[in-house]
């Protein structure tokens, strides 16, 4: 299982839950049995300016990225210097 | 465009309104805190809070975190980023806070920051985990530093400290490297130079090559000429693209065993290589660098190699600021006194740029704190756009200012390098805040700190 910190704007959809543990070995598989107890939670994390991350390294597979026993998967806004995106 | 047509079209930095509430123990011990906060961001949605809700409490260990982040829309240009985007304004918050902690409680203002300071493994508020950090190092750097030491001496005069925080970014780079004939070397990024990186790039190329740093010429290309990199921000060049560097000045090397190989009739793997001189280990003699690079034609053609990287682990930086301050209480006027930047730079690659952006980013803040502002009317419309009516701090307002390096090395780069060039920024408005409260017994919680608002703040006038 893999522990998934959910970010405050999505939490009602799990309960409130800060975090929340589903299975799989890529972030994808994690989310779709995630979204069998919490229908809307992938698209909810799953943006373009959201930047995952999986034990503390940004995840550059994506959806793809392999998950281990006990990870955990975060989603991050992306924030740097530049122009923010519109 | 003109002066004015910049100062109205090209973005200000978001406004901001903030609440914050910390409690803590008698001890010192911060058991929570909570934070409001809501960033305009224009025309349009963007004002990146996000960054101001991750940061306003990254310094500190605290257990029970509440932070409430808006992004709103208003009849006011887009906003764009400035140097650690929206950090500034929450450092102004957050760390008068503290400091009002500090004295209610009777603690030294950087001692109640140890007690609570961040750590290796520290949860930040949006889930991410601190790796290894120093903003343990730059509080004790800070504390023990010959300006904090000193006494202040005088009436109307203050001193207050500011602790900050910014995260990097690391991502995309990549760079092409050629050995010329004379045994310089040649090196092309793509990442643009807004802050010396040229400079640091090449010192990395030359550390790893073994060659000293004016043999490196480094170069910026333009999309056609050389591969992708992400933008130059988020402090992440020296950091980012000394990866793909480093990573290709191994490349080079490799190829120049090869090359060394045959003019010395043995094999690659029978080469050392230290220092600018490539060495056959069955004693069957050496060629230098420059010889090497001078044999070109009799070895196979020119030595180039291209590197790239998608850093995807990078680290973070923290500093603490000190500023003295006499506060004119007839008029309002903050005159700074003296100034201290503290500041994590992992290894610093190159100090004295290092030292530029700490100070920099300080008078960049120093500006923020006491003079720099955008006045919009009722619809929106700039009323000041020019630098006489928005002024900027001048080497007349600014003080000499101290730096101290505190090298803690990153675990994510090869030379321990982090980015230096945004957390400078962070402390300066809420350090100059904490020391005319310190001054005046007086919090002034509205940025710039014009003169005005400090005579509002002490009442001598109302606002």
């Amino acid at each position: 299982m893999a522990t998934i910190w959910v970010p405050a704007l999505a939490r009602e959809l799990v309960g409130g839950a800060e975090t929340v543990q589903a299975a799989g070995s890529t972030v994808g598989e994690v989310l779709d049995d995630l979204e069998t107890r919490a229908p809307g939670i992938k698209a909810a994390l799953v943006q373009p300016w959201v930047l995952i991350s999986v034990d503390g390294a940004a995840a550059e597979l994506g959806l793809a990225e392999p998950v281990r026993e006990g990870s955990e998967i975060l989603f991050v806004p992306a924030i740097s210097g530049g122009q923010a995106s519109r | 465009m003109s002066r004015a047509e910049v100062l109205m079209g090209t973005g200000p930095s978001p406004g901001a309104a903030i609440k914050v509430k910390v409690g803590a123990r008698r001890t010192g011990e911060i058991v929570a805190a909570a934070a409001d906060l809501t960033y305009e961001a224009g025309a349009y949605p963007g004002s990146m809070v996000d960054a101001a809700a991750r940061n306003i409490f990254a310094p500190y260990d605290i257990p029970n975190l509440r932070v409430d982040a808006r992004d709103v829309v208003v009849n006011k240009p887009q906003v764009a980023a400035y140097r650690a985007p929206c950090t500034t304004a929450a450092a102004f918050a957050g760390e008068q806070v503290i400091d009002e902690l500090a004295h209610t409680l009777g603690i030294d203002p950087i001692e109640l920051r140890l007690r609570n300071s961040a750590r290796e493994g520290t949860r930040l508020a949006d889930g991410s985990v601190h790796a290894n950090i120093g903003a343990r190092e730059v509080l004790d750097a800070a504390r023990g530093s010959a300006h904090y030491r000193s006494q202040l001496g005088g009436p109307r005069r203050g001193r207050g400290v500011a602790h900050g925080y910014w995260g990097n970014w690391g991502a995309q780079s990549s760079c092409v490297m050629s050995v010329n004939s004379d045994g310089t070397v040649a090196l092309v990024t793509g990442n643009v130079d807004v802050s010396g990186t040229r400079t640091s790039l090449a010192m990395q190329a030359a550390e790893a090559l073994g060659l000293a740093a004016d043999r490196v010429r480094a170069r910026v290309g333009d999309t056609d000429s050389t591969g992708y990199a992400n933008v130059s921000a988020g402090s992440r060049t020296t950091v980012a693209c000394g990866l793909a560097v480093i990573k290709a000045a191994g490349d080079l090397l490799s190829q120049l065993k090869t090359r060394a190989a045959l003019l010395l009739e043995t094999t690659g793997d029978q080469i050392d290589y230290r220092q600018g001189v490539f060495t056959a280990r069955d004693g069957k003699g050496k060629v230098s660098f420059e010889e090497l690079a001078a044999a070109g034609g009799k070895t196979g053609g020119p030595v180039t190699v291209a590197a790239s990287v998608n850093m995807r682990q990078w680290g973070t930086t923290f500093a603490t600021h000190i500023a003295d301050v006499e506060v004119d209480p007839e008029t309002g006027k903050v005159t700074l006194l003296r100034y201290t930047a503290v500041q994590d730079a992992g290894r610093a690659i190159h100090p004295v740029a290092v030292e530029g952006q700490m100070r920099g980013g300080a008078t960049q803040g120093i500006g923020w704190a006491l003079y720099e502002g955008y006045a919009y009317d009722r619809r929106g419309r700039l009323l000041n756009p020019s630098l006489l009516d928005n002024k900027l701090p001048t080497a007349l307002d600014v003080p000499q200012i101290e730096t101290i390096i505190v090298e803690v090395p990153s675990r994510h780069h090869p030379y321990g390098a982090r980015g230096v060039g945004e957390v400078s920024i962070v402390p300066p408005a809420a350090a100059i805040a904490n020391a005319i409260a310190a001054a005046t017994g007086k919090r002034v919680t509205r940025l710039p700190m014009t003169a005005a608002r400090v005579l509002e703040a002490t009442g001598v006038i109302k606002g």
